[in-house]
């Protein structure tokens, strides 16, 4: 994806503690990944590393045969590793480390996007329409619906092909009102996932900064390497993609599509 | 419905496909009493536009009536008369807000298409291939138009269609031109190219306040045309050098402002190229700006150099020593439609232009293959086709 990658300015400029960097920075493919040094790195980053369950909803191209392959593994995927540290947990405030994967796992078949966009509108509407989950799956083509449980639960349905779905339960691991939401699936989850949205005021008249951070993590083994090697080169596409609705959405109040027209053929 | 189709090069056809449907809150469906063919539509015609596809309607002037319209379209009812910006925006995006319309945020549902290649997409646009958004055109007898909040605009009763249909692409895009060359008292504008687009920037140029306008093409009928609007025409093929002419007309000095109303026929413009690596080149054919390259060649220093004409990927050989050591600004882009539609009708209400000048044919939109035909060649002195659905 060499669009996104051209367009980074790397990852120690983008979070900066004060949450002012300017510059966008994606990373896709599982390959170049660095995680596991990021992960030692200091606290500035911690947003890069949040992940999100968000890759098996982002489908675009992919997302059929991640989709099948996800069918094929079924409930039985076993989900080894949750030995990592895991020092974000800790810094948005939770104590669950113990349920991260290891950084080798997460080497060899871990996804991690991070994608931005600018929003001309406040934060605090951006926020209020994210921070209700169920408004995802109007932007984020791959989910099938997110149902909220209680105030920190949310049950999340994903297509996969043929009529299947995905499913998992999540929890919302920080919160700060207009700022930032931080969610991952619950340990049972036979997809390991973790995400992040945060909005950042841009300078007067250019509306809202919105940042994603996902991260995906497909089950140890064979299935897993081969989910990495497929998403390797589409996660920045898709996210890029539901991000743009999500702004249509906002600015525009729909989705731009010519789905239905008319055409000789 | 009866529809203008590109089916390929030198292919179009009128066909017979459904008729179109509200697909979003904000849409409007229009039955088109006038549309109109443009040279960029020929760009389309020869097959030098990537990411067309069999069966896409043609077609982005046009006006109409009504009929139809979305749950969140306030401004408008049906039985409303309204012209169209070619430029499909939102209105609401950073850049609709700084009147940036081509550059809309928001209307290009495939934007990823250009933003391999260009970085940024711009807006979508009508009957203008998918990798600017692939929506249907209106040479046809019913369009849906998006942000039909936004884009059209009303046609007080009284005036024909002949004299307003213009505003939805060449009138605004020949005003912008000259707009672009910021044009100040005294000042001397030249023109490549005396198709509409030109004929329309030469009429700007002098409603904005340029002393002279000087016009080049070699079809004698479009010169003469220019020369009706008070330009002074060079004809390429009868002057050994248009530099020296235009030296010789200005006193030595170069016009102020230099004008491409010509544009670039994607020669070798890949499509794989485009599409697959943004950073890959796209090829055109190297003589292909010649009149951009003599625009800037020509100009004044410190002048302008303004460029409504479309170009789609590189140019080779572009003289970038000389628009550096004159220290050019130059100025191009898809029109910003929207922001000229108002102002421009209240000109020809005011009586400063009659845009009907331009219309040299009109055909039954059955017939627009003839109209496609006559328009490329330049036969039977054709300068603009209208098309009447009905
Ligand atoms: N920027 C925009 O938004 C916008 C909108 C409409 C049209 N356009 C573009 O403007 C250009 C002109 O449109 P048009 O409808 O007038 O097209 P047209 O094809 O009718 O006119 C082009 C004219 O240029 C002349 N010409 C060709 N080579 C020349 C040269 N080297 N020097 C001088 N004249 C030359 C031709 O004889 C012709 O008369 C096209 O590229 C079109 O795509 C741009
Ligand atoms: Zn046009
Ligand atoms: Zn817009």
């Amino acid at each position: 994806m060499p669009a996104t990658s051209e367009m980074s300015i790397g990852r120690e400029t983008q979070f900066k503690s004060d949450g002012n960097a300017k510059g966008v920075s994606s990373k896709g493919s599982s390959s170049e990944r660095d995680h596991p040094t990021i992960n030692v790195a200091a606290n500035e980053r911690i947003l890069s590393l949040l992940g999100g369950v968000a890759l098996t909803l982002l489908g675009l191209r992919r997302r059929t045969t991640f989709g099948a392959i996800l069918a094929a593994a079924g409930g039985s995927m076993a989900y080894r590793g949750s030995t990592g540290h895991c020092p974000i947990y800790a810094a948005l405030g939770t104590n669950s480390a113990s349920k991260m994967p290891s950084s080798e796992e997460f080497n060899d078949h871990g996804v991690h996007v991070e994608q931005a966009v600018s929003i001309l509108k406040p934060a605090e509407e951006l926020y209020a329409f994210w921070r209700k989950f169920e408004n995802l799956p109007r932007f984020m083509h791959h989910l099938k619906s997110v149902k909220v449980t209680d105030a920190k639960h949310s049950h999340w349905v994903a297509k996969a092909p043929a009529g299947r779905e995905v499913e998992w339960d999540a929890e919302i691991i920080n919160d700060e009102p207009n700022k930032l939401i931080a969610w991952r699936s619950l340990e049972n989850a036979d997809v390991h996932s973790t995400g992040s949205v945060r909005f950042v005021e841009a300078p007067i008249g250019r509306g809202t900064e919105v940042r994603v951070t996902l991260e995906y993590l497909p089950p140890a083994g064979q299935i897993g390497r081969w989910i990495a090697k497929l998403f390797g080169e589409e996660p920045d596409q898709q996210v890029r993609e539901d991000l743009r609705h999500f702004k249509q959405f906002m600015e525009a109040g729909e989705i731009a599509t010519t789905k239905g027209q008319p055409a000789a053929r | 419905m009866k529809a203008l189709c590109w089916h390929g090069k030198l292919d179009v056809r009128v066909d017979n496909v459904p008729d179109p449907k509200i697909l979003n809150p904000r849409d409007a469906i229009l039955k088109i009493t006038t549309t109109a063919i443009c040279g960029s539509d020929l760009h389309l015609y020869d097959g030098f536009i990537p990411t067309m596809e069999a069966g896409d309607i043609l077609g982005h002037e046009f006006m109409g009536e009504v009929v139809e319209i979305g749950s969140e379209v306030k401004n408008l009812k049906k039985g409303d008369r309204v012209v169209v910006p070619f430029t499909i925006a939102c209105g609401n995006c950073f850049f609709c807000k700084r009147d940036l319309w081509s550059c809309c945020d928001n209307s290009n549902p495939n934007a990823w298409m250009l933003e391999k290649a260009y970085g940024y997409s711009g807006s979508g646009l009508f009957g203008f291939s998918h990798m600017m958004g692939g929506y249907a055109g209106g040479q046809a007898e019913y369009v849906r138009v998006p942000f039909a909040d936004t884009g059209p605009l009303k046609i007080p009763d009284g005036l024909p269609d002949e004299k307003v249909v213009f505003l939805t692409d060449i009138f605004p895009t020949g005003y912008m031109a000259a707009e672009n060359c910021n044009i100040q008292p005294g000042d001397t504008v030249a023109v490549w190219g005396c198709g509409p687009v030109g004929q329309f920037a030469i009429r700007s140029a002098y409603m904005l306040g340029a002393s002279r306008v000087f016009a080049i093409d070699s079809v004698p009928e479009r010169l003469k045309l220019a020369e009706a609007g008070k330009a002074t025409g060079i004809n390429m093929d009868q002057v050994d050098s248009i530099f020296d002419a235009l030296k010789e007309l200005t006193g030595g000095r170069g016009p102020d402002a230099c004008i491409d109303a010509v544009g670039l026929e994607a020669h070798g413009m890949s499509f794989d190229a485009l599409y697959d690596d943004a950073k890959a080149a796209v090829y055109l054919a190297t003589d292909k700006a010649h009149a951009l390259r003599q625009a800037i060649q020509c100009c004044r220093k410190g002048g302008t150099v303004s460029i409504p004409g479309v170009y789609g990927g590189l140019v080779d050989k572009f003289p970038m020593g000389a628009a550096f050591g004159k220290g050019l600004t130059l100025k191009m882009g898809q029109t910003n439609c929207h922001k000229y539609l108002a102002p421009l009708l209240e000109r020809i209400q005011k009586g400063d232009i009659d845009p009907s000048f331009i219309i040299t044919h009109q055909f039954n939109l059955s017939d627009a293959v003839e109209g496609y035909r006559i328009f490329k060649k330049k036969q039977d002195n054709c300068i603009k086709v209208i098309l009447k659905p009905n």
